[in-house]
């Protein structure tokens, strides 16, 4: 026991480490990585090598995969662009003012974080289908929203919620009300102050949320298979093409969806984080200056 | 309480500017309707919409559907696989931010890029990678088959996939708090002689205990919610695959709404549940990081 505890410490102040556990732990941790997330996800790739060129492009750039991504990456996005503005809206309202309800409110932001999605895949479905609550008034209006890729726009803004609300949350509390102090006694009007004082400064946060919000709703499936209707052509978001073809045991056609699935989602967490270290270098300047 | 909060704010502005340091009354009204209708409609509604559909014929058919065997099948399955991803990941957890937060080594970076994987790939495909390994066709499916095992559409496949799935929940909370916390009382502890084990059972984790049950929740929220992954893998077996999210959508598919809807309503209680422990941790959180470090000495005495 001693004499091992003798070695560890050597070795401990060969590699200059204080503390112990490096190894167990990081071993620990690289096996059940491997095990877990690479050795998975490699078969991907492996599966994909298995793919001639003519199947991939053949199923990649097939009219329904590709009215898939349309559906897909159009609804994300206008979702998520639903929630960058409300999102800023409701994060000033709860970082700002005091009203009544507002940490009941503000508690229900991180609902679509907690709540599973086929819940609220058929929650929202009740609601927007032409009987529901809401769907009986917009159908008076003409407007289908249940069935409908409306239908998926509003389950991928709830999906999307907390996510421009919850990275422009810690950046409008710091906020520093000086610079604001500032704007109004040089004599700019509050929009003008919001707009060219405060804004700028959470522009690169609300782009983060936005990215986020765009990328979960890329691949989002249970919040939204129960209201699209996922009629081919029409109302089929990609990852429903990806659980068809593997429910028709296609396993190429679905993995060479995935991966293109998988390569759109990249590039946007590729994109978030070049954001993030902007974003962490403009604070680090800020924080030298002051 | 509100014009005292307002009139705290406007008084550190000198008096000239006071006017355009904050919105008119309208505006700020208007903006708070705006922000309610918004939160009330997207959020609070879906969830009163449950509880109203599921009890929508009556109490017994509430509870027939959710004493039903298949229900309870559901259920039970879905606590078995939290059982078993939950402690999994915390162990996890608690290694890779051990590592990543008190050591240097080259590629943290890579790690910590890896350990977020699983949050960027849709759930359909992470159940899908499973299929791939595991399937009749997939790479140890011939292997599986001739060993008489199954693992896709069995219940192995589903915690496979919840793991999969719920993998940096605690890793991810861990990470940034031990970062942000540093080593010095683990060396102070190391000098006066203390062991590996005993560093981490009396300074590391009562240091860390808050944000590691934080972790704990939102993982244990999310393995038993899953589904998208879950459904790749499950096959859809009545009282044997079936987790609870499946039981609702299968329920809701045959038209037994008020069934589905009632299944739904404990997954709500769990998802309102969640977010109050949240709250309350969070709460938790900033009082033990703005408090001294003595006070929480004499509170690991007590």
């Amino acid at each position: 026991m001693n004499s091992c505890k003798d070695k560890e410490l050597v070795r401990a102040r060969k590699m200059r480490r204080v503390l112990p556990g490096f190894g167990l732990t990081m071993g620990f941790t690289l096996c059940y990585v491997s095990l877990l997330v690479l050795i998975p996800l490699s078969t991907i790739l492996l599966k994909s090598t298995t793919l001639s060129w003519s199947t991939f492009w053949g199923t990649v750039f097939s009219p329904r995969a590709l009215a898939s991504y349309r559906l897909s990456l159009g609804a994300s996005l206008l979702g998520a662009l639903l929630n960058a503005v409300f999102g800023l809206l409701v994060t000033w309202v709860l970082v700002r003012y005091r009203f009544p309800g507002k940490r009941l409110l503000n508690g229900l932001v991180d609902l679509p974080f907690a709540l599973p999605t086929a819940v609220a895949g058929i929650a929202l479905t009740t609601l927007y289908a032409t009987n529901g609550w809401i769907g009986w008034y917009l159908d008076l209006l003409g407007i289908k929203a249940a069935y409908a890729p409306l239908g998926i726009v509003i389950a991928l803004t709830f999906i999307g919620l907390p996510f421009v609300v919850r990275t422009l949350e810690p950046v409008l509390q710091s906020f520093d009300g000086i610079l604001e102090e500032a704007a109004a006694s040089l004599g700019a009007s509050r929009w003008q102050t919001f707009w060219r004082v405060v804004f700028p400064e959470l522009r690169p946060a609300l782009l983060t949320g936005f990215a986020l919000a765009f990328a979960r709703g890329l691949g989002e499936y249970g919040s939204v298979i129960f209201i699209a209707g996922n009629m081919p052509m029409r109302t089929e978001i990609t990852p429903l093409l990806i659980m068809i073809k593997l429910e028709q045991f296609d396993y190429a056609g679905a993995t060479a969806i995935a991966l293109l699935l998988l390569f759109m989602s990249f590039t946007l967490l590729l994109s978030i984080n070049l954001l993030q270290r902007r974003l962490g270098k403009l604070a680090f300047a800020e924080g030298g200056g002051t | 309480m509100m014009p005292s909060a307002q009139l705290g704010r406007l008084s550190i502005a000198p008096p000239t500017a006071a006017a355009n340091l904050t919105e008119s009354r309208l505006i700020a009204g208007l903006l708070i309707a705006v922000a309610v209708v918004y939160l009330g409609l997207f959020l609070v509604v879906p969830v009163i919409a449950v509880f109203a559909k599921a009890l929508e014929k009556g109490v017994a058919t509430y509870w027939a559907a959710i004493s039903d065997p298949m229900a309870l099948a559901a259920i039970r399955l879905t606590i078995i696989t939290a059982a078993i991803a939950v402690p999994l990941n915390t162990l996890f957890g608690l290694a890779a931010s051990w590592a990543i937060a008190k050591f240097d080594f080259p590629g943290k970076n890579i790690l910590m890029t890896v350990i977020d994987l699983p949050f960027s790939v849709s759930p359909v495909i992470s159940g899908m990678i499973f299929v791939l390994l595991f399937g009749a066709q997939g790479v140890f499916g011939a292997w599986l088959m001739a060993h008489d095992m199954k693992i896709i559409f069995a219940v192995p496949g589903i915690v496979l996939a919840t793991v999969f799935v719920t993998f940096p929940f605690v890793a991810r909370e861990l990470i940034p708090l031990m970062q942000a916390q540093g080593n010095d009382e683990e060396e102070a502890a190391r000098t006066l002689g203390a062991g590996g084990w005993q560093i981490f059972f009396r300074v590391t984790l009562p240091n860390v205990k808050w944000g590691l049950l934080y972790g704990v929740i939102m993982c244990n929220a999310r393995a038993m919610g899953e589904f998208g992954a879950v459904s790749v893998v499950s096959g859809h077996i009545r009282g044997v695959t079936n987790t609870m999210p499946l039981h609702v959508e299968i329920l809701y598919n045959e038209y037994q709404f008020a069934a589905a809807f009632a299944v739904a309503s404990l997954l709500t209680l769990l998802a309102l549940l969640t977010l109050v422990g949240r709250r309350a941790i969070e709460w938790r959180l900033t009082a033990e990081i703005a408090k001294p470090s003595p006070r929480r000495t004499q509170e690991e005495e007590k």
